[in-house]
C-alpha cells in the first residue's frame, strides 16, 4: 500500500471507537420542534432524516479520496434513541467494559442526562417491544432460549444491487413522482398511505443530495486553504464528484465508489441496520467503470487499487453502533458485518470473475481490516486459479475472505420462489445469510438455543437453572421407553418455543412497520417505489424472516449419547444420566469418560450421529419454514451463531455429550469443539448430510495448521476440500490458518499480537478483542493437520 | 460392473493398524491411507513401532492413567499388577495375550489396542466415503504400514478392488519382500512410494536388522518395469547423513531407468513416545532432528549425485 493508505489505515486502526451524541441530539431537536406537526409516520421520519443530514458535522480527512462519515469523525458511532435510549448506566458500562468499549466523553453524558433521556424515555421502540411481548416470550428470553435481534436494532440485510450505478437520485425522484401520480388517481383503498410513503421517499432522496452538496462545498472551502497544490487539486476533484453523485448516475470508477458511499451513509444514518448496509457484488458492479476508465486512460490498476483501499478504510471507520445487554452478548464485536462479495455468476449465469475480482483480493490481503468483511462466491464455473488465489489470501491467517457456494445459493433462492435472475444476482451478507440483493428484506430475528431446549425436554419443561416452568410438560424422561420418546419431547418443546418466537416476531414487525418506516432504504429496494410501500412493511419484492438455529454439534452429540448409552447399550439409566448432569459431572469421571470415548459424535462421518443431526434439522425446518410473517412473506431457517454460542453456553447446564455447564456450545454447523477426530473430509461428509438447500445459510468453521497450506500442493488439496464440500451443496466454509501455540502466546502477551485476526463465526475480529471464553472456544476447535 | 454396485469378490482379512482420511503426504491429492500391521524390518528410528508386529498389541498411555486398578481385575491372565497403593499398574508383556479385556475396562483410555482384523469389504466401505475428494483432487488410496508387502494376498485384493472402482492406488513400502509378493501387489498399484534407508549394506543390517540386497533388487525391477516410483529417503542424523551415504544414494538413483520423484523425509522423534507405550526401549534416544540448513545441504548433495530434483517432505 502507498503512504496515503498507510496513514489512513493507521488512523483507522489506532483510533478508539467513541460514542457520538450528535445524531441523537439533532433528532431530538427535530422532534421537539415538530411535536405539534400532524403528518404521517414515513413523512415525519423522512423529515427527521433530512434534518440530520442538513445539520450534522461533516468530516473530510487529510488524505481521503472517498469522503463522508456517519459520525463527526472516524470511529465515532451514532446512537439511535428512537430505537434504544441508552441510560446513564448504559453509557457508563459502554465506556468501562473490558471488551468492545466505547469512549464516552463528559459532554455526551451530560447531553444524555439533560436532553436525550428526558425526551426519549418511555418512547423508544425497545420499550414498546418489551411491553408488547407475552409472558411466555419473556420467560423464554430471560432463560436464554432465544434472543431478539430487533430489541435495540432495526431490521437489516438490505444489500445493494446495481441500480445506483445506473441511476442517480434525480432519476429515483422521477420514478417516485410517477408512482405517486399513479396512486393519487387510482382507487387503491390505501392510496393515501402510499402517497405519503412516496412523499417520504422523495424527501429522503433530497436529503442525500443535500448531504453531498454540503460535502462539495466543504471540499471547495478546504481546497482554498490546502497546504499543497496536490491536495488542493484532490479536494477540487472531490468537490466536483460530490456535485455530480448521488444526484446523477456515476460516470467513472471513482464516482461509483463515492456514489455507493453516500448511499451507505444514508442507510446507516436513517436507522441502525444491525447488519450494516453493503455494496454486495462489488467486482461485478464496478467492472464496467473500471474497464472503460482503464481503456480510456483515466485510471491505472494502481490508481484503482488506491481508491478501493480508501473505500476499505471507510467501512472500518464505522464501528457497529454500541450494543448493550443480551444483544451485546450475542454479537460482541465492533464489526458491523459488511460483507463485500466478489466472484459468483452474472444474472445470465456466466462466470462473473473478472480482473477486478483479483484486484479486490489484493486489496483484502494488503489491508487486513477485519471490520471490512469480504467473501468470495465460488461457482462451478469459477476457475481454479480464482480459488487458489483466494486460498493464498486465506493462508495469511486473518480469516478472510470466507467462501460461499454460488450454486447452492441459487438453489436455495429458487426453492423459495425467487426468479432465476434475482437468484444469480444475490448472495450472502452479514455472516452467511443470503438475500436477493436490492430486492429483499431478509430479517434475522433471533437465535434459538437448541441445547437449552433439549435441557428443558429432559426436565419436563422446567428450567433447572431457575426451577421455573417455561416450556410445556412433555413428561418425565425417566419414564421414556425409547429414544423416539426423547426426541418427541425435544420436538414438542422446540415447537412451543418456535410458536412463541413467531408470535413475538409478528408483533415486532408491526411495531416497525407502524413506527419506524425507513423511506430512504425503501428507495433502494425493489419494488417499494412501484408499490408505494415501505421497506419495513410490504414494500420489498421478497420478505423473509429468519430464526437462526444454534448448537447443532452439541445437540446432536447429546442426543447421540442418550441414544447410545440409555437405549442401545443401556450402560447408563436415564435417572443416572440426569443425576450426573445435575452434578455437572463432579465425581462422575467414569460416566463422563464413557460418554466422551464411547459415543458416536457429529463430524466423524458416522451415520449413527449424522442421522440424528438430520432429524434435528428436519424438526427445526418443519417447525418454521413457510410460516407466514405479517408482511406477505414467510419464515425461513438458517444456522449460524455470531458469538451467541458463548452466551447460550452460559445459560445451559451440563449436557449429555460430556460438556460441562457454562462451556460454549458448538458454533454454526461445526462439530463440537474437539469431537471431530477423523479429519476434514469426515467433517465435510457429516455436515454435507444436512440439506443446506433448504436453509438461508449455514456456517462451517475449519481450522488448519499453517503447515497444510504451506505450498502449492497444499493449496490445491485444500481447494479440493472446498470444491468437494460444495459438491455436497455446502453453503459456506471459512478457515482459520493458525496454530494453537500462536493463539496461546497471543493470550499471554496480547500486546505482541495486536494484529492477530481470527475467524470467529461468519466474521473476523482481533483475537485480543475477544472475550476469554471465546478465545478458548476458537483454540478448542479441532485443527486439521496432515494425517 | 460388480464393483460399482458394491459387490466385493475378495474375501481376505488383513491385520490393520489404522485408517487415516485426508492423508495429504502419502501420494498425490487427498488420500485415504490404510496402515497394515506387521513389518519385516526393525528400523531403530521407526515412527510407527506399533506397526511392526503383525499381532495386536497393547499400548499403555501413562499420562492418561488414573490408577483406578480396573485393569488388574479385568485381566484373565494375571498379567497386570499394582505394586503400591495408588501406583500405576505394571504389565507383564510376556503374559499379555492382547485379548483386550483391560482395554474395555479402562475408562480414561490409558490402555488401547493397536491392530484389528478387517476385511477388504469393510475397508472399501470406508475408502469409498471420500471418493468425491479423490475425484476432485486426483487422490486415492495408499497402503502403508507396517509393510503392505508383508500381507501380499490381502494387499493385492484390496488394491484390485480399489482399481475396479477407479480409485488410484499407491503403496508405501520398505521393499523388503520376496519377488512373488512384489509382483502380486505391483500388478494393482499405480504408484510406489519406495523407502531407501542406506546403501551401505553393513550399516543397513546394523540399523534395520536386514540386508538391503533384496530391497535394492526389487527397486531396480520396479523401475525397469516402468512403474511410477517416488523414492523416499528418511534423513537420520548420525545414521545416514554422511556425504558418502548421500552420494551413494544419488548415484544409485541415477542408474535407475525410471524415477518420478526423490524425496528427503527429515527425521522426527514422534516415534519415541510410542516405544514407551509399547513397553520397549527406543534405540535412538539422543538423535536431534536435523535443522533446516542440514536438510537443504543433504538434499543438495543427493541432487548433485542423482541429477534429479529432490524435494523435502512427503
Amino acid at each position: 500500500m502507498n503512504e496515503r493508505i498507510e496513514r489512513l489505515r493507521t488512523e483507522c486502526v489506532a483510533t478508539r471507537p467513541s460514542v457520538s451524541g450528535e445524531r441523537a441530539e439533532l433528532l431530538t431537536r427535530f422532534e421537539r420542534e415538530n411535536e405539534s406537526v400532524k403528518e404521517s409516520a414515513p413523512v415525519h421520519r423522512a423529515r427527521g432524516f433530512r434534518y440530520i443530514l442538513e445539520n450534522e458535522t461533516l468530516y473530510i480527512g487529510d488524505d481521503e479520496l472517498i469522503v463522508g462519515e456517519r459520525g463527526p469523525r472516524p470511529r465515532a458511532a451514532s446512537t439511535y434513541p428512537e430505537l434504544c435510549c441508552h441510560s446513564l448506566d448504559d453509557l457508563r458500562v459502554l465506556s468501562t467494559r473490558r471488551k468492545t468499549p466505547f469512549l464516552v466523553d463528559e459532554a455526551t453524558t451530560a447531553l444524555y442526562e439533560s436532553t436525550i433521556i428526558p425526551f426519549w424515555e418511555g418512547k423508544s421502540l425497545r420499550e414498546r417491544v418489551f411491553a408488547a411481548m407475552s409472558a411466555d416470550w419473556h420467560a423464554a428470553f430471560d432463560a436464554g432460549v432465544f434472543t431478539e435481534f430487533m430489541e435495540q436494532r432495526a431490521p437489516g440485510h438490505a444489500i445493494l444491487d446495481d441500480k445506483i450505478y445506473r441511476h442517480g437520485f434525480l432519476d429515483f425522484k422521477a420514478r417516485i413522482a410517477s408512482a405517486r401520480e399513479r396512486f393519487r388517481t387510482s382507487d387503491v383503498p390505501d392510496r393515501a398511505a402510499r402517497v405519503d410513503e412516496l412523499d417520504a421517499m422523495d424527501i429522503a432522496c433530497d436529503a442525500l443530495i443535500r448531504l453531498a452538496e454540503r460535502y462539495a462545498a466543504l471540499a471547495r472551502r478546504m481546497a482554498g486553504e490546502a497546504k499543497t497544490p496536490g491536495r488542493r487539486a484532490e479536494l477540487l476533484e472531490i468537490a466536483d464528484i460530490c456535485s455530480w453523485v448521488p444526484a446523477r448516475a456515476p460516470r467513472t470508477f471513482r464516482e461509483a465508489l463515492q456514489m455507493y458511499w453516500f448511499v451507505h451513509l444514508g442507510v446507516v444514518t436513517e436507522l441502525n441496520e444491525w447488519d450494516s448496509y453493503n455494496p454486495g457484488r462489488l467486482d461485478v458492479n464496478l467492472y464496467p467503470f473500471y474497464r472503460s476508465d482503464v481503456d480510456e486512460g483515466r485510471l491505472t490498476r494502481d490508481g484503482a487499487k488506491e481508491l478501493l483501499e480508501c473505500f476499505w478504510v471507510k467501512f472500518s471507520n464505522q464501528p457497529a453502533p454500541p450494543k448493550v445487554g443480551v444483544t451485546e452478548e450475542q454479537s460482541a464485536t465492533y464489526n458491523d458485518f459488511t460483507l463485500i462479495n466478489i466472484g459468483g455468476v452474472t444474472p445470465d449465469g456466466a462466470d462473473a470473475v473478472n480482473e477486478l475480482s483479483y484486484l479486490v483480493l489484493d486489496v483484502i490481503e494488503e489491508m487486513r481490516l477485519p471490520y471490512t468483511g469480504s467473501c468470495v462466491q465460488l461457482s462451478k464455473k469459477s476457475p481454479d486459479r480464482f480459488l487458489l488465489r483466494t486460498l493464498e489470501v486465506v493462508r495469511k491467517g486473518f480469516g478472510q475472505p470466507s467462501i460461499f457456494n454460488t450454486d447452492a445459493i441459487v438453489q436455495e433462492f429458487l426453492r423459495v420462489g425467487k426468479s432465476l435472475r434475482d437468484a444469480r444476482a444475490g448472495g450472502p451478507s452479514g455472516c452467511v445469510e443470503i438475500s436477493a440483493f436490492g430486492k429483499e428484506s431478509c430479517i434475522l430475528t433471533g437465535y434459538m438455543n437448541w441445547p437449552k431446549i433439549l435441557e428443558l425436554a429432559l426436565h419436563d419443561g422446567v428450567d433447572p437453572k431457575s426451577g421455573r416452568r417455561i416450556g410445556p410438560s412433555t413428561g418425565d424422561p425417566r419414564t421414556f421407553d425409547s429414544f423416539d420418546q426423547v426426541f418427541s419431547a425435544f420436538e414438542k418443546q422446540l415447537r412451543h418455543f418456535v410458536d412463541v418466537k413467531i408470535e413475538g416476531n409478528g408483533r415486532i414487525e408491526r411495531l416497525f412497520a407502524e413506527h419506524m418506516p425507513a423511506p430512504f432504504i425503501s428507495v433502494l429496494v425493489d419494488d417499494c417505489i412501484e408499490k408505494g410501500q415501505d421497506y419495513n412493511g410490504a414494500g420489498p419484492r421478497y420478505k423473509s424472516t429468519y430464526i437462526q438455529g444454534v448448537g447443532m454439534g452439541t445437540t446432536t452429540d447429546s442426543l447421540s449419547a442418550i441414544r447410545e448409552h440409555v437405549y442401545v447399550r443401556k450402560s447408563l439409566s436415564m435417572d443416572r444420566l440426569l443425576r450426573v448432569l445435575a452434578a455437572d459431572f463432579a465425581g462422575h469421571d467414569a460416566e463422563r469418560n464413557l460418554i466422551l470415548h464411547e459415543t458416536p459424535f457429529f463430524g466423524n462421518d458416522d451415520d449413527r450421529a449424522d442421522d440424528i443431526a438430520r432429524r434435528i434439522f428436519d424438526a427445526y425446518f418443519d417447525a418454521i419454514d413457510g410460516r407466514p410473517n405479517t408482511k406477505g412473506g414467510a419464515h425461513r431457517v438458517n444456522l449460524l451463531p455470531t458469538t451467541v454460542h458463548v452466551f447460550f453456553g452460559e445459560k445451559v447446564g451440563a449436557t449429555p455429550n460430556g460438556r460441562r455447564a457454562g462451556i460454549p456450545l458448538s458454533d454454526g454447523i461445526s462439530p463440537t469443539q474437539g469431537a471431530d477426530t477423523h479429519g476434514p473430509t469426515a467433517v465435510i461428509r457429516s455436515v454435507g448430510k444436512i440439506d443446506h438447500v433448504r436453509t438461508g445459510g449455514t456456517l462451517l468453521n475449519q481450522r488448519f495448521l499453517p503447515d497444510v497450506l504451506k505450498d502449492e500442493e497444499g493449496l490445491r488439496k485444500v481447494a479440493a476440500i472446498v470444491r468437494t464440500y460444495f459438491r455436497y451443496d455446502g453453503h459456506h466454509i471459512q478457515f482459520n490458518v493458525v496454530d494453537s501455540a500462536t493463539l496461546r502466546r497471543a493470550q499471554e502477551s496480547p500486546e505482541e499480537f495486536r494484529d492477530l485476526i481470527v475467524r470467529v463465526a461468519g466474521y473476523s475480529d482481533y483475537f485480543h478483542a475477544l472475550d476469554r471464553a471465546l478465545q478458548e472456544e476458537v483454540i478448542a476447535r479441532t485443527a486439521h493437520s496432515q494425517a | 460392473m460388480g464393483a460399482y454396485s458394491g459387490t466385493v469378490t475378495a474375501s481376505g482379512v488383513g491385520s490393520i493398524l489404522d485408517v487415516k482420511r485426508f492423508a495429504i503426504h502419502d501420494g498425490p491429492g487427498v488420500r485415504t491411507t490404510v496402515f497394515l500391521k506387521g513389518c519385516p524390518l526393525r528400523c531403530a528410528w521407526c515412527h510407527n513401532p506399533e506397526s511392526q508386529e503383525t499381532r495386536p498389541e497393547l499400548l499403555f498411555w501413562s499420562e492418561r492413567c488414573i490408577a483406578c486398578g480396573a485393569c488388574v481385575s479385568a485381566c484373565p491372565n494375571g498379567a497386570i499388577s499394582v505394586t503400591a497403593s495408588g501406583a500405576m499398574p505394571e504389565t507383564d508383556r510376556a503374559r499379555c495375550t492382547a485379548c483386550g479385556a483391560c482395554v474395555a475396562a479402562c475408562v480414561p483410555r490409558a490402555r488401547t489396542m493397536a491392530g484389528t482384523k478387517r476385511t477388504v469389504g469393510d475397508l472399501l466401505a470406508e475408502i469409498d466415503r471420500d471418493v468425491l475428494f479423490y475425484d476432485q483432487s486426483r487422490g486415492g488410496v495408499t497402503l502403508s504400514g507396517g509393510e503392505p508387502l508383508a500381507q501380499p494376498g490381502f494387499a493385492a485384493d484390496l488394491l484390485r478392488e480399489c482399481r475396479l472402482r477407479r480409485v488410484h492406488t499407491a503403496v508405501d513400502t520398505c521393499g523388503f519382500a520376496d519377488e512373488e509378493a512384489l509382483v502380486a501387489v505391483a500388478e494393482h498399484t499405480d504408484l510406489f512410494l519406495y523407502d531407501v534407508k542406506l546403501l551401505d549394506d553393513e550399516k543397513h543390517r546394523q540399523w534395520t536388522g536386514a540386508s538391503n540386497a533384496t530391497i535394492l533388487d526389487n527397486l531396480r525391477w520396479l523401475s525397469s518395469e516402468g512403474k511410477r516410483l517416488w523414492i523416499r529417503y528418511p534423513l537420520i542424523p548420525g545414521v545416514n547423513d554422511s556425504t558418502r551415504d548421500l552420494e551413494d544414494l544419488g548415484r544409485f538413483v541415477a542408474r535407475l531407468p525410471e524415477v518420478e520423484a526423490l524425496q528427503v523425509l527429515p527425521y522426527h522423534a514422534s516415534g519415541a513416545r510410542k516405544f514407551v507405550h509399547l513397553g520397549r526401549r527406543y534405540a535412538l534416544p539422543d538423535v536431534v532432528p536435523p535443522g533446516p540448513e542440514a536438510i537443504l545441504n543433504a538434499a543438495a548433495a543427493i541432487r548433485a549425485a542423482a541429477s534429479l530434483p529432490v524435494t523435502i517432505g512427503g
